[in-house]
């Protein structure tokens, strides 16, 4: 096969999956299949320009999806009056007093010199941290006491229900991911780079831990349900008349045509959000500023040489890359219409995202969306194989037989073993992907 | 009396599980800090190997317990504790041979290697769930406490008692020996020579005619033997699940930074820093300020300054000063 011809005809390959799936388990398995497959595209494309383009490893992937599941939240509830009115002050004051202290802190590093330098820097912080947790913890605490089963959090900033609300919330995802993004690039950038990698394993452990712990942001566990969503409730459309004859005309049942119908509207929407991405990727591989980006990546001494500010170039790539993160990150809360933080697993959405990236082919912005629908595809279909396979194995074995329980349970852990080997197998026997760069 | 019933219960809850954490993370850092030094890359697996050994020596715990084998007052996972040892040595081995000798002689780039070590810690911690599942293990027996509260409180007359697990106990104890055949393997044998001779100067080393590969497959020995007694002394004295020790990779990892990456001494004394502030700092003082500061001054609230759930970020933010202050940790490691 050519070389020009390879993409296509994977990409018809994936298509064929996704028909055939269709065809076998049904359109709506297909068309979910579609939405998260789009989704895991446009991670797949951030983690592709920070290691694709400029060789960034970032372990913490699952930290910005979930900074931008929490933004979806912020922006897309409505805000709990009460809350706001226990402890709105509290909350926004401590915060300020936190925020305070640490640009005091710099402050005092930066601007100060001398033996009193590192004194000030820690009397500053022990005063601004008594201040921050006196104020702060009173908020929270009146806070979380508000209705405590149905609420016990501030809520987001949609006063108004509105479902677009949630559009805004995609894209102020990508602005939280990227400040955190900012935040560790700051640090673990322009050392060695194995500390990129520790340092974002670390951030995306403690965003976790924040979304798990603080009720009065998140719920915490007790997650927030109930999303609004910038499309139309499949219980609406089964009460409109309209939308039943329309459905009944092309032979639907009203309960399985609304279902097919908004998930044709999230698949729309995601589309059009994949597109602007990958345009936008396209160009910026294209441009000088993405032939800039491979040089460094390939020769940092060089590009350095020649007059290139590496490290400032590789924290602006990290946090574009972060950011698209976030976009896609609030994307699945939304679809999801719920945030449970216990469900970020850094298999799900750090390993996996990889296993796309390096399959499909790094560098190459084709590659990764390939990758993200074709191993999408086989994450979900990998569980009924394995069971599929498993059956195979025991059906030899007598019934009741501890090693064949045993077995039949373990197909849970099977994607670890299987995702694992594919991206060893991948590394070693064609390393440039599917779709390699040009 | 007050100054020594605070001192008890500071003992108590923070000086002897910090001592007996940090030599966990000391040890384990070890074997991170061993594998940057000889094979030049961060090992992601670290965690997963410890997991891995862990599972291997409570398996053959089990087939002592259920052959009646005990080890007196002392826990039976440590007599099986080389057993676990032995299959994980194999188990690295092969998977070097499989997978990391291929990069080597490629002379990839670490970052490279990085990644794969992440490919390998997902089949690894995929081997350890499905032989062993995802279950809270509890696999300690013999003796619970070397001294327990109520025994210290008559034999001192405090008001405060103060309890040693024996599993605290062992932990010291083997860290004590581990490090010191460490160190002695590392200074005065002829292969611990060579090692940290191929650590310092790779070339000068394969000049002077030291073979890499037996220099790697030793490195993967110490390391399967250090990982596992890790994992196993984490496991007695909490309990073992494949996740948590998927976790304990970040303090590992801030602890081998502190210290210097590639330098021993460094890796324990990071191990105890990272312990000890993770303790100290998630740990209510409200009773050992009461006994401390006068009756009115007494503290009405916990004094805890970080809850429990954030543990893991008293090791990053250790991680971040050090990284801002001085990349190369305390002690002088390697850094490019």
């Amino acid at each position: 096969m050519t070389h020009s011809m390879r993409a296509p005809a994977l990409f018809a390959l994936v298509v064929v999956l996704i028909i055939g799936t269709g065809y076998v388990q049904g359109p709506n398995t297909a068309l979910t299949i579609v939405n998260y497959g789009l989704i895991s595209a446009i991670m797949a494309l951030g983690v592709n320009l920070q290691w694709g383009f400029a060789g960034l490893f970032n372990v913490g992937i699952m930290g910005f999806v979930a900074l931008g599941g929490l933004a979806s939240v912020l922006m897309s509830m409505p805000p709990v009056k009460e809350a706001w009115v226990a402890g709105g002050v509290n909350i926004l004051g401590g915060l300020a007093i936190g925020a305070a202290t640490i640009i005091a802190a710099v402050l005092a590093q930066t601007r100060m010199s001398g033996r009193g330098k590192t004194l000030v820097t820690l009397a500053v912080l022990i005063v601004g941290f008594f201040a921050f947790r006196t104020v702060f913890d009173a908020g929270v605490v009146a806070v979380e006491a508000v209705n405590p089963a149905s609420t016990g959090y501030l809520g987001g900033l949609n006063a108004f229900d509105q479902g677009w609300f949630s559009i805004l919330g995609w894209i102020f995802g990508g602005v939280l991911a990227a400040g955190a993004a900012w935040l560790i690039g700051k640090t673990a950038l322009g050392l060695r780079s194995d500390y990129l990698a520790i340092a974002t394993l670390g951030i995306a452990e403690i965003i976790l831990a924040i979304l798990k712990n603080e009720d009065w942001l998140s719920r915490g566990v007790k997650n927030v349900v109930g999303l609004p969503r910038p499309v139309p409730y499949e219980t609406d459309l089964q009460n409109d008349p309209a939308f039943v004859e329309r459905a009944a005309g092309l032979g639907y049942e009203a309960v399985e045509a609304s279902t097919l119908f908004t998930k044709l509207l999230y698949a729309g929407l995601f589309s059009i959000f994949l597109l602007v991405i990958l345009w936008m990727a396209q160009m910026a591989l294209k441009s000088p500023w993405g032939r800039m980006m491979r040089a460094i990546r390939d020769n940092e001494v060089a590009a350095e040489a020649m007059g290139k500010h590496v490290t400032a170039r590789h924290l602006q790539v990290f946090i574009l890359g972060s950011a698209i993160c976030g976009i896609a990150g609030a994307m699945i809360t939304t679809l999801d219409s719920t945030l449970t933080p216990t469900s970020y697993q850094p298999l799900r959405f750090t390993f996996l995202i990889w296993v796309m990236v390096i399959v499909g082919g790094s560098g190459n912005n084709f590659g990764a969306v390939l990758g993200g629908f074709l191993i999408w595809w086989l994450w979900v279909q990998v569980e009924p194989l394995g069971q599929m396979l498993m059956n195979g194995v025991t059906a030899g074995m007598a019934d009741g037989s501890a090693l064949k329980a045993h077995l039949l349970d373990s197909v849970a852990h099977m994607r670890l073993l299987t995702m694992g080997l594919i991206l060893l197998l991948v590394l070693r026997f064609s390393p440039r992907g599917l779709v390699p760069e040009r | 009396m007050d100054i020594l019933n605070a001192l008890v219960v500071l003992t108590n809850f923070v000086i002897v599980p910090g001592l007996a954490y940090g030599a966990q993370l000391a040890i384990g850092a070890l074997g991170v800090t061993l594998i940057y030094g000889i094979l030049r890359f961060s090992n992601f697996a670290h965690g997963d190997t410890m997991a891995f050994g862990t599972m291997a020596t409570i398996l053959f715990t089990w087939a002592f317990q259920a052959a009646g084998i005990s080890f007196g007052p002392l826990p039976t996972a440590l007599l099986a504790l080389p057993l676990g040892i032995a299959v994980t040595g194999l188990f690295l081995l092969g998977t070097d041979r499989v997978v990391y000798r291929f990069y080597r002689q490629q002379k990839a780039k670490p970052v490279i290697l990085v990644i794969v070590s992440l490919g390998v810690m997902f089949i690894m911690n995929g081997l350890t769930r499905f032989i062993i599942g995802v279950r809270d293990i509890n696999f300690s027996d013999g003796e619970r406490f070397i001294i327990t509260a109520r025994n210290f409180k008559e034999m001192t007359g405090l008001d405060e008692g103060l309890a040693i697990k024996t599993t605290q106990g062992i932990t010291i104890v083997t860290a004590l020996v581990v490090m010191a055949v460490l160190f002695w393997f590392l200074n005065k044998t002829r292969t611990g020579k060579s090692m940290r001779a191929f650590s310092d100067n790779e070339d000068l080393a394969l000049l002077s005619g030291i073979n890499p590969e037996r220099v790697v497959m030793v490195t993967w020995l110490i390391v399967a033997a250090l990982a596992t007694t890790a994992g196993v002394l984490y496991g007695l004295d909490k309990s073992f699940k494949a996740f948590t020790y998927f976790q304990l990779l970040l303090p590992i990892f801030a602890a081998a930074i502190v210290g210097g990456l590639g330098s021993p001494v460094g890796a324990i004394a990071g191990g105890f820093v990272v312990a000890f502030a993770e303790v100290a700092i998630t740990y209510p003082l409200k009773k050992v300020l009461g006994y401390l500061l006068p009756d009115n001054l007494a503290p009405d609230a916990l004094v805890q300054l970080i809850s429990t759930d954030y543990k893991f970020a008293v090791s990053f933010v250790i991680l971040i000063i050090v990284l801002l202050f001085k990349p190369t940790g305390l002690f002088k490691g390697q850094s490019v």
